[in-house]
């Protein structure tokens, strides 16, 4: 009998083998995207708003940093060391993988109905008064019940189709529209951004959004017990070897 | 249990084997197709393939955009570049009228060009964006001689696969390969928003390759040779970009 849980187990695991795999191979790119794209950001901290923006024009904002650069003036009268070169490298190799191991997930998702089954939320979910009290609830940092082990909470499920449908898509279409030979392909696909610059300065707000997830998605895991769900993440079981029921 | 584990292992070896042979087969078509860069190191060889590749079979004749006259910055920022020798401020005080652009290699008919010569052949002009790698741009009026056009000139040989381009600043030399070098808005520039190209943006001629970033668009043109082996060039890794850790390829 013994056998037929583990076959289930193996059948049934609570995060399937696609989603463990592309979860832990895109936190990898993403943090190696987010270490150098502050480094290449590093070497013209400045933002603008159109194509163009260089050092004798105004900006939209500026960040309060040293810069990479001798040219740009920044009030600090030190320069930081010069990393693009590796940084750039490393960012598109990175963006590669990511967008790779993004399209086998949305893939997996769409057919093996992950999306419809796992992150599509409830209607009933959905009223003012369930989303108000579930909202609460995370305000309050309460612990998540039992069921939350073997299933994901409404915000968690919007948080997740946000991340996946509307941040991931625009910084990989901000970051194509900053390829010259990308945006040749077809001009008009990446001029509705508002321009080179304006698509930059988008990409530096997604990405800014994507540290506030992952940010608050590490806070979670650890408010739900880090050992359990980050082994779930790994090994596909929802509990830890004897909690077993 | 052993029997599934069993099928199970010989699944995963022979999906493994095919994965191996498919990646073999996949490097060699790359290779004879002309789509690995000639920085494809071990790090970022891979990155750098995919990018160089798809750019290859999606952008080989696609043209950059060109806009409207009143976009064109009013406050271009020319990136500074290394003290200019004595010999180039001698050149200078003289109009360039020394100035000589030398073309060899794998070509019917080697020269050398003066600037009155380049500017007796078909001139095009553009309007496009120049971006630096470090993230900020500007829009100029460019006018010059296609490359395609001197290339003709001269004869290029079918088997050339890239034009080595280097500067008086002997420091700079770069390469294109021929679908960069052959497309129509690739630009030895002598001019900018109606007049002589000034020296802090790369006067008196400089490369203009508005679908790859900045530091391709080397300053201060002295001499193309045309070749079917990069590996001689340099440490063979296609410029001088990658031997400072900046890729070869600029289009992103």
């Amino acid at each position: 009998m013994g056998t037929i849980t583990q076959v289930n187990e193996a059948v049934h695991p609570r995060h399937a083998g696609v989603v463990r795999l592309t979860h832990w191979v895109i936190t990898i790119s993403f943090l190696a995207l987010l270490v150098t794209g502050v480094e290449i950001l590093i070497s013209h901290p400045r933002f603008y708003w159109g194509e163009t923006g260089n050092v004798n024009t105004p900006t939209l904002f500026k960040i309060p940093i040293p810069s990479s650069r001798g040219s740009v003036p920044t009030g600090y009268n030190y320069v930081l060391p010069d990393q693009n070169g590796w940084s750039r490298y490393l960012h598109f190799e990175a963006a590669w993988l990511a967008v790779l191991t993004g399209l086998l997930y949305a893939a997996f998702g769409f057919f093996r109905g992950h999306f419809r089954r796992n992150l599509l939320p409830a209607a009933a979910d959905l009223s003012p008064k369930r989303l108000t009290s579930e909202i609460g609830r995370h305000l309050r940092f309460e612990r998540p019940g039992e069921e939350e082990a073997w299933s994901y909470n409404s915000l968690q499920r919007l948080t997740y189709l946000l991340v996946i449908f509307v941040l991931f898509p625009l910084i990989i279409w901000t970051g194509l529209a900053m390829s010259p030979a990308a945006v040749s392909v077809f001009p008009p696909a990446f001029t509705v951004l508002g321009g080179r610059q304006s698509a930059r300065t988008i990409h530096f707000f997604v990405s800014i959004a994507l540290v506030l997830f992952l940010s608050v998605h590490v806070l979670m895991v650890f408010l739900a017990g880090f050992r359990k769900r980050v082994g779930a993440m790994i090994t596909g079981r929802a509990a830890a070897r004897g909690e077993r029921v | 249990m052993s029997h599934i584990s069993r099928r199970k292992l010989i699944t995963t070896g022979l999906a493994a084997a095919a994965g191996v042979t498919g990646l073999g087969v996949a490097a060699k078509l790359a290779g004879r197709f002309g789509l690995i860069p000639p920085d494809a190191g071990v790090l970022y060889g891979a990155g750098e393939t995919l990018t160089y590749a798809a750019h290859r079979l999606l952008t080989r004749h696609t043209m950059v955009q060109q806009f409207g006259r009143n976009l064109i910055s009013k406050d271009p920022f020319a990136n500074p570049v290394d003290p200019l020798s004595a010999d180039f401020q001698r050149s200078q005080q003289a109009g360039f009228a020394d100035w000589r652009l030398a073309v060899d290699g794998l070509v019917a008919k080697p020269a050398s060009f003066s600037l009155a010569e380049l500017s007796s052949f078909p001139s095009s002009s553009q309007i496009t964006l120049i971006a630096c790698e470090e993230g900020w741009s500007y829009i100029a009026e460019w006018s010059g001689v296609p490359l395609s056009h001197i290339l003709n000139q001269v004869g290029a040989l079918p088997q050339a696969h890239y034009v080595v381009y280097r500067s008086f600043q002997t420091d700079w030399w770069d390469s294109l390969d021929m679908a960069e070098a052959l497309h129509p808005q690739t630009l030895l520039a002598t001019g900018m928003n109606g007049s002589a190209l000034p020296v802090p943006f790369g006067g008196p001629l400089r490369m203009r390759v508005p679908r790859q970033l900045g530091y391709k668009n080397v300053k201060y043109i002295t001499r193309l040779t045309v070749t079917d082996d990069i590996k001689r060039f340099g440490k063979g890794l296609g410029s001088a970009s990658p031997e400072g850790g900046y890729s070869w390829y600029a289009g992103i």
